[in-house]
C-alpha cells in the first residue's frame, strides 16, 4: 500500500498529491509517467510525475477530476493508501546539450511540463515558459513556473489572467520577435498540442509533446496506448511518452482518447455533479 | 485387470448452451469414481514413454497408481515432486502433443487422460489442504525471479524446496503472469492460481508486485543489493498488429489487451472500473489458443462471434479441444480468410473488415502450406469490433537496460540448454527465449534454469 503524505488543491478540479513511494522516487525523472489504482476494484491510471523528492521518498502527481476513478482519488486524504503505485514507466524527456527552450503548457498539462521545464532550467538552459488556462481560477504552479524559467508568459481565454489569447498565440509572438529555440516542448490537451506543432512546423523547430492515451500495464503487454508517429504504430508506454510532434497523428489521438468517455462519463455522473463546470473547461 | 475401455472417461462438461453466457469453468473434473477408472487404464507400462513427453518428467505411471489405489495424496506428492503448478498444468497442458501423445493406450484407441488424472488429484488436494507447506530453512543465498508467469514461478518453486531465498519481481498489481491477465477464468479459475501461489509464498517465496524490473530497478542494481542469481522469466512481451489500414480504429484490440480487461481487470463485472465497449460482431484475428481465449470471452459478452484465420482447420495451431470448445459455444470459423482492411464510421468507429480468400500453395519454412490470395476474392464481414490475436515480439524493457545480454534478431534472450545467459549469474528462460509457447514449456525452462542456478551458486 502506497500512502498520501499530503494533498492539496490547486484549483477546484486539480488536486496535487505526495505519495510514499521509495524505490520510485529515486529512480523517476521529467517525462516519465506512474501507473496508480485507487482501491481493489479499481482501474489502472497512468499519470505523468509531477515531481519527486528522493530524500523523502516521495513522489508527487497531479490530477484532474475528470472521471470516476480521478474522482475516486479525489476523495482519499492525508494518511489514506493508494492499493498500487508503479513505476516510473516510459522514457524520461530529453534534455541533454538543449541551450534555449520554450516549455508550452495547458491546463492540468502545466503539472508535467513543469518538472521537465525545472530539469532544464537545473542544467543551465534559458527556459521561456507559455501557460495557458480558461480562466483566473484555474491558474496552477505559477510560483513553481516562475522560479524555473527565465520568462513566463501567461496566457488565458477570457483575459482574467495574464494575456488573453491562446498559447500559440504567445508562442507565435515569440518566435516572430527573433527568439530563438533549441526546441519547443508542448504539455497539455491534445487540441494544444496538435496546434503548437503545426505553428512550429511553419517555422521549422523541433517540438517534443507528451502523449497520455488510455492503457493498462504500461509496460508494452497491452497495445492499448498506441498511437501513429511518423506513419508507424508506436506505444506510447514504452516508445514515449514524448514525441515528434510534427510526426503525431493528433487526429487519430483524439478520436481513441474519446474511446470510453461515454462509458466514463456515465460512471462518473452517476456519482458526482458537483465538478462539472470545471470538467468542461479542460476535458 | 485394466480397464480395456479404447475411450477416454468422458469429462462432465457444462453444456455449451449454458456456458457460452457464464465465465464459471467449462470442464467440471473427473469424480473420484471416474478417476479410478480412468486410472485403470494404465498399463503401468515399464518403460514408461508418458514421461519422455512431459517437459517436467512427472513420474506419471506412478501417480497414476496412487489413484488406483485410492491414496490421492500421494498420488499429489508424487506430482510436486515434478511440479509446482499441478492444477493449473492439468487444465492447460497440451497433453495431446506430449505425454498423451506417446501413451501405449493411444496406438489402439484414445490414451490415457493424464491431463485430467493430474487435475483431478491436484483438486482433490487444494480440496483438503487446511494447511500450507512449513517455510524451509534458508540456505542463506538469494535469488532474483523477474516475473511471477508459469515460468517464474516454477523456478521459483524449486529453488524455494532447495532453501533459496527468492524473491519474484512482478510488473502487475496481481501475480500470476499469463495465468492471471491471459487464460479465462471458465479455462482456468483464478482462485486455483491464487491457491497455487499462496502455496509458494508458504514455502518462502517473496512476490514483489508492481516492480518493473528495468525501469525501478534494474538486473545491474538487482546483484548490488545481494541477489547472487537472476532469472529472467518476462514472457512473451509486445503484441503484433498485422499493419493493415484501420488497425487504430476504435474497437481495434490485441489479444491481450482484450483479454486483459476481461481477466485481471475484470470488465465483465458491474463493479469492475475498467470498460469495455459493447459489441454486437467480433472478429478474432489469428488461430492460437489466444485466438480461442478471445473468442470464447467475446462471446459470453454476448456478441456473435466470428474466427478469422488465414489458413486451414488442420493447421491451426490452437489445441484442438479449444478448437471444439469454441465450436460447441456457437463461434464461426471462417479459415482461408485474411482480413486486409478495417473499416470505420466519421467517428473511427469499427464497422466492417475486408478479407481476401486464400488457398494452400507450397509448404513454406516453418512446413506449413503457404496461403496465397485467392483473386477477386474480396468481402466484407460486417463487424463492430476486431481482436488481433497474431503473435507478439519480445519486450525490450530488460534487453536495454542490462548491458552484455545478447538477444537474437527478434530480440528473444538467447540461452544454452540450461537457461544460461551471456551474462554471468543471469538465467532466462520461458516466452522471453522462446517467443510465444506453452505454460508447460515455460514451466519446464524454469525447472531447468532452477537447477543451473542451484549449481551455479554452490560452485562459486
Amino acid at each position: 500500500m502506497f500512502k498520501i503524505v499530503k494533498k492539496e488543491s490547486l484549483n477546484p478540479t486539480v488536486t496535487r498529491m505526495w505519495i510514499e513511494a521509495p524505490r520510485v522516487a529515486k529512480k523517476a525523472q521529467a517525462g516519465q509517467f506512474i501507473i496508480l489504482r485507487v482501491d481493489e476494484q479499481g482501474e489502472r491510471m497512468p499519470l505523468t510525475v509531477a515531481d519527486c523528492d528522493p530524500t523523502a521518498g516521495t513522489v508527487s502527481v497531479i490530477f484532474q477530476i475528470v472521471g470516476a476513478t480521478t474522482q475516486k482519488l479525489n476523495a482519499l486524504n492525508e494518511g489514506d493508501c493508494l492499493q498500487d503505485f508503479v513505476g516510473p514507466l516510459g522514457r524520461a524527456t530529453e534534455t541533454e546539450g538543449l541551450k534555449k527552450v520554450a516549455v508550452v503548457g495547458g491546463g492540468v498539462g502545466c503539472a508535467i511540463a513543469y518538472p521537465v521545464a525545472k530539469k532544464l532550467y537545473g542544467q543551465g538552459c534559458e527556459v521561456h515558459a507559455i501557460v495557458g488556462f480558461r480562466n483566473r481560477d484555474l491558474v496552477i504552479l505559477e510560483e513553481a513556473f516562475r522560479a524555473v524559467s527565465h520568462r513566463y508568459e501567461l496566457m488565458s481565454d477570457d483575459g482574467s489572467a495574464g494575456k488573453k489569447g491562446l498559447v500559440t498565440d504567445a508562442l507565435k509572438a515569440l518566435i516572430e520577435s527573433g527568439e530563438q529555440y533549441d526546441e519547443v516542448i508542448a504539455i497539455g490537451p491534445l487540441i494544444m498540442m496538435k496546434f503548437v506543432s503545426a505553428l512550429t512546423k511553419e517555422y521549422g523547430i523541433k517540438t517534443i509533446v507528451s502523449m497520455n492515451p488510455v492503457m493498462i500495464d504500461g509496460t508494452g503487454m497491452c497495445g492499448g496506448c498506441r498511437l501513429s508517429v511518423g506513419g508507424e504504430v508506436k506505444f506510447a508506454c514504452v516508445d514515449g511518452p514524448e514525441f515528434d510532434g510534427h510526426l503525431v497523428d493528433f487526429d487519430e489521438a483524439m478520436e481513441r482518447a474519446a474511446m470510453y468517455r461515454d462509458t466514463e462519463r456515465h460512471a462518473y455522473e452517476d456519482t458526482c455533479n458537483l465538478l462539472k463546470k470545471g470538467d468542461e473547461a479542460h476535458g | 485387470m485394466a480397464n480395456m475401455s479404447p475411450k477416454k472417461a468422458v469429462m462432465p462438461h457444462q453444456p455449451a448452451e449454458v456456458r457460452n453466457k457464464n465465465f464459471d469453468e467449462v470442464a467440471l473434473g473427473y469424480t473420484a469414481q471416474i478417476a479410478k477408472e480412468e486410472a485403470e487404464r494404465c498399463l503401468d507400462c515399464r518403460h514408461k514413454p508418458c514421461v519422455d513427453g512431459c517437459p517436467v518428467r512427472i513420474d506419471i505411471p506412478r501417480f497414476i497408481k496412487q489413484i488406483r489405489e485410492g491414496d490421492e495424496e500421494r498420488a499429489y506428492r508424487i506430482l510436486s515432486l515434478s511440479t509446482s503448478l499441478p492444477a493449473v498444468c492439468g487444465r492447460v497442458c497440451p497433453q495431446e502433443s506430449q505425454c498423451e501423445q506417446r501413451c501405449v493406450r493411444g496406438l489402439k484407441g484414445e490414451p490415457v487422460a493424464i491431463g485430467r488424472l493430474e487435475r483431478y488429484v491436484a483438486d482433490r488436494h487444494n480440496e483438503k489442504a487446511k494447511v500450507w507447506p512449513d517455510p524451509i530453512a534458508s540456505n542463506g543465498h538469494k535469488v532474483a525471479i523477474i516475473g511471477s508467469g508459469p515460468s517464474g514461478l516454477s523456478c521459483a518453486g524449486d529453488l524455494a524446496r532447495m532453501g533459496y531465498e527468492v524473491t519474484i519481481f512482478e510488473a502487475l498489481h496481481t501475480p500470476g503472469g499469463v495465468l492471471v491477465y491471459g487464460i479465462p477464468e471458465f479455462r482456468l479459475p483464478k482462485a486455483i492460481v491464487e491457491k497455487e501461489i499462496k502455496g509458494l509464498t508458504a514455502l518462502g517465496v517473496k512476490i514483489e508486485t508492481n516492480s518493473v524490473v528495468g525501469k525501478l530497478i534494474s538486473v545491474d542494481e538487482l546483484f548490488e543489493e545481494g541477489f547472487e542469481a537472476v532469472y529472467i522469466a518476462t514472457g512473451a512481451g509486445l503484441p503484433r498488429f498485422m499493419n493493415i489500414p484501420g488497425e487504430n480504429l476504435k474497437g481495434v484490440y490485441s489479444a491481450n489487451e482484450f483479454l486483459t480487461r476481461i481477466n485481471l481487470m475484470k470488465a465483465y463485472l458491474p463493479d469492475s472500473d475498467t470498460p469495455l465497449r459493447p459489441a454486437k460482431h467480433v472478429a478474432v484475428v489469428g488461430g492460437g489458443n489466444v485466438a480461442m481465449d478471445a473468442a470464447r470471452c467475446a462471446k459470453r459478452l454476448g456478441a456473435e462471434v466470428t474466427v478469422v484465420y488465414r489458413r486451414g482447420l488442420e493447421e491451426m495451431p490452437a489445441r484442438k479441444e479449444e478448437i471444439d470448445h469454441a465450436m460447441e459455444e456457437g463461434i464461426v470459423f471462417k479459415t482461408l480468410c485474411n482480413p486486409t482492411e478495417i473499416l470505420g464510421d466519421e467517428h473511427k468507429n469499427v464497422m466492417g473488415m475486408t478479407c481476401v480468400e486464400m488457398e494452400l500453395g507450397q509448404p513454406d519454412e516453418s512446413g506449413r502450406r503457404r496461403p496465397v490470395v485467392k483473386e477477386g476474392s474480396e468481402f466484407t464481414l460486417e463487424v463492430d469490433a476486431v481482436i488481433m490475436s497474431i503473435g507478439t515480439s519480445p519486450n525490450p524493457l530488460i534487453r536495454t537496460t542490462t548491458p552484455g545480454l545478447d538477444t537474437d534478431r527478434r530480440g528473444c534472450i538467447i540461452t544454452d540448454r540450461r537457461g544460461q545467459t551471456s551474462r554471468e549469474g543471469v538465467f532466462a528462460g520461458g516466452d522471453a527465449v522462446s517467443g510465444a509457447a506453452t505454460v508447460i514449456l515455460a514451466m519446464g525452462a524454469g525447472k531447468t534454469a532452477a537447477a543451473a542456478i542451484h549449481e551455479y551458486i554452490q560452485s562459486k
